[in-house]
């Protein structure tokens, strides 16, 4: 078997990097969280509501990172036919879903005591909830077909086809009036926020990058078993035996 | 071009050979609309205000079933293999598929204009101005939803997985389609149709080029 995905099974050993990964990405996270709670100052308008970006931001930046690369896996899948990049599509539109729905979440969190509502139908919003729809389609589109090869190209179209509507996410602040704030850039953010914002943005990149590399293990091993040739049934190799049945 | 034609013609074939179901679904389109009203109840200034959305929602429902069906001959005998043998690109099938697909909805969205017309009380000012509408999001369902369907189709649970891929993603036309057809049943003093039939023409100019190009690898892996 020439496929990569077969020639590095052997190779694989117990994934010690993605799980020092996730510990460096909770002790960055725990820090970057303690820095913002408690070491940086209250914001002007929102009082101690605000905190919330600290996390919210960064899980922003983060989901739609993931969902970025889950798109490159299904480009790399459909021009390589590489079935390592189909595991980390899996892995890319998994997480993306859950830092999306925890976007989701923080955001409904910070708009009841903000705005007054849980959730609001502003365009940003409501574009962050229809991509979270569309990915979890391709989920279900994953669970729904077992034929590997059927599953892995239409997944990758899919992820092919939701993406256009990414750039309709981050840009949609412009091209629509909305109630939500501007995108948060070094020049609208204080600089006593950067640290926190930034220390948290790298523990969530960095518990992404973990959590990614044993999901793409875990849908590797599985392709490998969906993939192997089947084993001969038992008693097959007596049917040929020469002078068999006599 | 010529195998374009060749296979929209045998694609306008099968559409006039099962006009029965197209006439079961332009019901299901009108039952659709008739419900709706119920959610509002029997207020006719709120009926007349979210006529467009209802009409909107009643042909995106039915185009559901319109599209699951676009591939079930294929499926059946497996026409599909026995399609992808001809000399003819993949492509060319596509956009026969999905040039059918938009003209049978366009044509069920059309129909649907009396049914709310007389059902809400709206007057329309400007009739092919909707049409208009009507066409570009009929093709902007129809592209994403002819891929979706040659999916769909050789999945389980279909039925499920087909509005579960497609709903998300037409979104934005649904939305420019609805605020289209407000203004142009309503009237446009502030001048905003020109965006928002700009907005469905880039979606629809998207998802053609886009699904064309990988419509391919859908049918051919």
């Amino acid at each position: 078997m020439s496929d990569p995905l077969f020639d590095n099974a052997a190779s694989e050993g117990r994934p010690v990097v993605a799980w020092v990964l996730i510990g460096l990405g909770i002790a960055t996270l725990l820090f970057g969280s303690y820095v913002g709670l408690f070491v940086a100052p209250q914001e002007k308008f929102m009082g101690e509501v605000y905190r919330i970006l600290f996390v919210h931001v960064p899980t922003a930046w983060n989901a739609l990172l993931a969902l970025t690369f889950a798109f490159g896996c299904a480009l790399m899948f459909l021009f390589r036919g590489d079935w390592r990049w189909d595991a980390r599509l899996e892995a890319g539109i998994e997480i993306g879903v859950v830092l999306s729905f925890l976007l989701c979440c923080q955001g409904a969190i910070w708009a009841k005591p903000t705005w007054g509502v849980w959730w609001d139908w502003d365009p940003r919003l409501t574009t962050t909830a229809v991509l979270l729809a569309a990915f979890l389609g391709i989920l279900a589109l994953r669970r729904f077909v077992d034929d590997p090869v059927k599953r892995a190209t239409w997944s990758s179209v899919a992820t092919v086809i939701a993406y256009v509507d990414v750039p309709i996410v981050y840009f949609s602040v412009k091209w629509w009036n909305s109630l939500h704030q501007m995108q948060s850039t070094p020049n609208t953010v204080s600089s006593a926020f950067h640290l926190p914002l930034r220390v948290n943005a790298i523990g969530i990149l960095l518990l992404l990058i973990g959590v990614i590399t044993l999901r793409t293990r875990i849908a590797k091993m599985r392709l490998r078993e969906e993939l192997a040739p089947p084993e001969p049934a038992a008693g097959s190799a007596m049917e040929y035996a020469p002078g068999a049945g006599r | 071009m010529r195998q374009l034609i060749a296979a929209l013609r045998k694609e306008m074939l099968l559409q006039w050979r099962t006009r029965a179901q197209i006439l079961a679904i332009f019901v299901f389109g009108a039952t659709s609309l008739l419900l709706f009203s119920f959610a509002v109840g029997p207020n006719s200034t709120a009926l007349r205000l979210h006529a467009a959305g209802f009409l909107w929602l009643a042909l995106l429902l039915s185009s559901t079933l319109a599209l699951a069906e676009s591939f079930q001959l294929e499926t059946e005998q497996k026409g599909l293999e026995g399609l992808l043998l001809l000399p003819a690109s993949a492509r060319a099938m596509y956009y026969a598929k999905a040039i059918a697909n938009a003209f049978q909805l366009s044509i069920l969205g059309i129909a649907l204009v009396p049914v709310m017309v007389v059902l809400y009380d709206v007057s329309i000012e400007n009739l092919f101005g909707v049409f208009g509408v009507i066409v570009l999001g009929a093709a902007g369902l129809s592209a994403p939803g002819t891929i979706y369907s040659a999916m769909a189709s050789q999945a389980r649970a279909k039925q499920t997985l087909l509005p579960l891929l497609l709903f998300p993603l037409v979104v934005p036309v649904l939305l420019a389609s609805v605020k289209a057809t407000s203004l142009l049943i309503a009237g446009d003093p502030m001048g905003q149709l020109k965006s928002w039939v700009t907005l469905v023409t880039s979606f629809d100019l998207i998802y053609w080029s886009l699904c064309g190009l990988v419509f391919g690898r859908v049918v051919e892996d």
